[in-house]
């Protein structure tokens, strides 16, 4: 799957651009600059790999080679709200894989996917590191501990409602000021 | 070395020493109560900086002033957010305060703060003894450890250097700017301490290898890439007590003669990295890192490396690849990193608790370290401990101490009235351990002989509900997906190993596939190249030992003992016990399986249910009429009625 870039990422990948030439021509500095760059976008598109290949003079394989190998780096756009859940040991012990499939089957997606409105976007991770919390699950940046498969609904009930709630206030505040 | 310099370096330490002195004496004598909070990413997910705001809100309406210390993790888990609110007015010693949520903060900066009483119902214990409040030193939680490497974690802000100064420390480096690096060499090696990433392989030869290298340009690397689901001590130390690890770095750094040094953190931590990143500068505010430390000859240049997140990576010719920019794939030893690592450089590599070992090591003596833990692993070991126990968190102890002492008495033992059942160490390489190990001491070649390993110290305790065939399988997929691909065995047999589990899980397991699983697990671990591969079939091979009828059953009955692998279980309500009308489950399931019967029962669509689990909690206990039961063909058949019309159509 390759979206095309947003204009907003379009610009983004500008600044991108600038910041590169901070970075010595030098092989140790592909991770840290991978880095940035997915700092900067939130995933690493095509266009981008191939300019730090041309930045550092190595082959294109050679940067998407290292950038697969590391969980690190994601090369689909992250959801507006991005939610992990958290596979580590205490959480499969207390079954965090059943939150993950109520997850899934809500959205619609597997994990590592976006839903097709950027949305919402669904991760694995290996322990967040709040074990005593198991089952745990990271939505935007909120850590929800103690999860049930029946609280998925509830929490992406509430995320809808909220971003409902607010569009609701941009108009009043619109139609208030007009 | 000669003595004008020894000044200088007194000199210089001294004035870093009274300021922080200072500083810390306004802070203890300001009259006013303290409120310490714990604020590492464990009381944060707990809800840490909600408290913190609610303490904040409610001070700004109240009459009386306080002042909020920022503090690390105490690695007690299981109470945070945890507070500390110290009211010398009140008459009160310190108190410990578990789950503080804001309205308890708010409940306690009134009632408490203003109006001067504890709230002995919400108090978890006195910080020390005293006639009033029971202590927390009467927990075994409390009084069984022995905090060498965590001794000032929870107790100062992570953020501010002199409050670390102020507790004693840098001092060591100061002294050991003045000694030989032999000495320090000599005196590391005497004290036994043996590298806490799990191998165990002892510091002070790995640092005498490396000083006898006389190639320039020496590195020291800190590896913080703890990659264990289920392990968290580096990320605490790091977040809790940044500059131990650093001063430990730079006496190493000092002693093996190099000039540059590295923290290799996972980008998955992002507070440790900016908590490290922080402390590295500050140091180098006051001269303790860079150019001349401390007036002294010596410099040493530290930075941070963000890990990309992969296990392999904690193997340290796979840490120095990616290092380097390239995949972080282990490559042949030796030659040894300490002869040609990072940039083809000597490079010692040692791990974040074996590293904070070394200021206390120097502070007190070799002989003193060895007095603590057991004859071959002196010290102390740190276990981030998980699963189905009651006070989970982490735990420093003596060597030495016995699994069960650990689990039952520290620990709390099992929650829910559950039978302990097993105790996974060490992580993916690890092994999972019966109740027959529960008094094996807890130490390097004693966990080894048992078929575990020390790892890097996760620890996780299942109990009667955890089914081993699962749990291996869980550890398998892991490994099958961190597996770098490098040596064939590693890259496809585990992959294979991971195909047969899988097979068992769902209830296809074959006759013959436990002998599969055998020869295939000791071929791996001897064609692998690195610690991944030679570990990997670990939590295979203990669990096949010790619970070896519970995959049997997987294959010969298809069915899970422990209830859990859900292809081999069922749902089913017992309509004996069913009440009529109510809808508990029904509105709970989230995929609708639940119907009513002809006789406003419920019944279990089992085409459609996942097997979450969700009905057994909701059914309300005077009914307890959710019952599971493996194989699945144990399920009665419950008629489901036609589906009705929908109303008015």
């Amino acid at each position: 799957m390759n979206q095309e870039l947003t204009e907003e990422e379009k610009e983004t990948l500008k600044h991108v651009t600038e910041k590169l030439d901070a970075f010595e021509k030098h092989r140790g500095n592909l991770i840290p600059i991978l880095q940035m760059v997915q700092n900067k976008l939130a995933y690493l598109p095509p266009e981008a790999l191939k300019m730090v290949a041309q930045h550092l003079g190595i082959l294109e394989s050679e940067v998407y080679g290292v950038a697969t190998f590391y969980n690190q780096f994601r090369f689909h756009p992250p959801g507006k709200h991005p939610i992990k859940v958290c596979l580590g040991t205490a959480c499969h012990v207390r079954a965090g894989d059943i939150i993950l499939e109520n997850f899934e089957r809500k959205l619609e997606i597997s994990d590592g996917e976006t839903t097709e409105d950027r949305e919402f976007s669904i991760e694995r991770v290996a322990c967040v590191g709040c074990c005593a919390l198991a089952p745990v699950a990271i939505i935007d940046d909120t850590v929800h501990g103690h999860m049930a498969p029946s609280k998925v609904e509830g929490l992406l009930l509430r995320i809808k409602l909220e971003e409902e709630m607010e569009q609701r206030e941009k108009q009043k505040d619109a139609s208030g000021n007009s | 070395m000669r003595p004008e310099i020894h000044n200088k370096i007194d000199q210089g330490f001294d004035a870093i020493r009274e300021e922080a002195e200072r500083r810390r004496a306004a802070f203890r004598d300001a009259p006013v109560p303290k409120i310490h909070i714990g604020m590492a990413t464990c009381g944060i997910a707990s809800g840490a900086l909600e408290t913190r705001k609610a303490f904040e809100e409610a001070l700004e309406n109240s009459t009386v002033e306080a002042q909020i210390h920022a503090v690390g993790c105490c690695g007690h888990c299981y109470a945070e957010p945890v507070v500390i609110i110290d009211h010398p007015d009140s008459g009160f010693p310190p108190i410990f305060y578990h789950e503080v949520t804001p309205g308890k903060a708010k409940m306690l900066v009134k009632l408490f703060l203003e109006g001067g009483d504890p709230r002995f119902e919400h108090v978890y214990g006195a910080t020390r003894e005293n006639d009033l409040i029971p202590s927390v030193t009467e927990y075994s939680r409390f009084n069984q450890e022995r905090r060498i490497v965590m001794e000032k974690c929870g107790r100062i802000d992570p953020e501010d250097i002199y409050d670390y100064i102020a507790e004693g420390g840098y001092s060591t480096l100061a002294k050991a700017l003045k000694l030989e690096p032999d000495t320090i060499i000599c005196e590391i090696e005497h004290s036994g301490l043996r590298g806490r990433g799990g191998a165990g392989f002892p510091a002070g030869r790995k640092w005498k290898l490396a000083r006898s290298v006389k190639e320039q340009g020496k590195i020291v690397i800190c590896n913080a890439d703890e990659g264990d689901p289920g392990a968290y001590m580096d990320r605490t130390i790091l977040e809790s007590n940044p500059h131990q690890v650093l001063e430990g770095m730079a006496i190493c750094a000092y002693a093996v003669g190099a000039q540059k040094a590295l923290v290799y953190v996972r980008s998955e931590y992002p507070l440790a990295v900016k908590i490290v990143t922080n402390a590295i500068r500050q140091a180098e505010e006051l001269g303790l890192l860079g150019k001349g430390i401390l007036g002294s000859a010596f410099d040493l240049e530290m930075d941070v490396f963000q890990g990309s997140g992969a296990f392999v990576c904690g193997e340290e010719t796979a840490l120095i690849r990616s290092i380097e920019g390239y995949r972080g794939m282990p490559r042949h030893r030796p030659p040894y990193p300490v002869q040609k690592g990072l940039w083809n450089q000597p490079t010692v590599i040692n791990n974040v608790k074996t590293l904070a070992s070394v200021p206390p090591i120097l502070d007190h003596g070799a002989t003193w370290y060895r007095g603590i833990g057991t004859g071959n692993s002196p010290g102390t070991a740190i276990f981030s401990i998980v699963g189905n126990v009651v006070h989970a968190g982490l735990v420093e102890i003596p060597m030495g101490v016995s699994l069960r002492t650990l689990i039952f008495d520290i620990c709390g033992g099992i929650p829910n009235n559950k039978k302990f059942k097993a105790v996974q160490i060490g992580g993916p390489s690890g092994g999972c351990l019966n109740e027959d190990f529960l008094d094996t001491p807890i130490d390097f070649d004693s966990l080894t002989e048992a078929g575990a390993m020390m790892g890097s110290g996760g620890m996780v305790v299942m109990d009667e509900d955890t089914c081993m065939v699962e749990v291996a399988r869980y550890f398998l997929d892991f490994t099958q997906k961190e597996s770098c691909g490098k040596c064939t065995f590693c890259r496809i047999g585990t992959y294979h190993l991971l195909n047969i589990l899988e097979r068992l899980t769902k209830g296809e397991g074959l006759e013959g596939d436990l002998e599969l699983l055998e020869s295939l697990s000791q071929d791996i671990k001897a064609g692998s190249l690195c610690g991944l591969g030679k570990t990997a079939p670990n939590p295979v091979l203990t669990s096949l030992k010790y619970f070896r009828d519970e995959y049997e059953a997987h294959i010969k009955e298809k069915r899970c003992p422990a209830l859990m692998c859900r292809a081999l279980t069922a749902f089913y309500f017992d309509l004996e016990r069913c009440a009529r009308g109510c809808d508990a489950c029904a509105t709970c399931c989230p995929v609708d399986a639940v119907f009513t019967t002809s006789n406003r029962k419920k019944g279990v669509d089992q085409e459609l249910c996942v097997k979450c689990g969700e009905c057994l909690v909701a059914c309300p206990p005077e009914y307890d009429a959710v019952r599971k039961v493996s194989p699945p063909d144990l399920v009665p058949h419950i008629e489901k009625p036609p589906e009705k019309k929908q109303e008015g159509q």
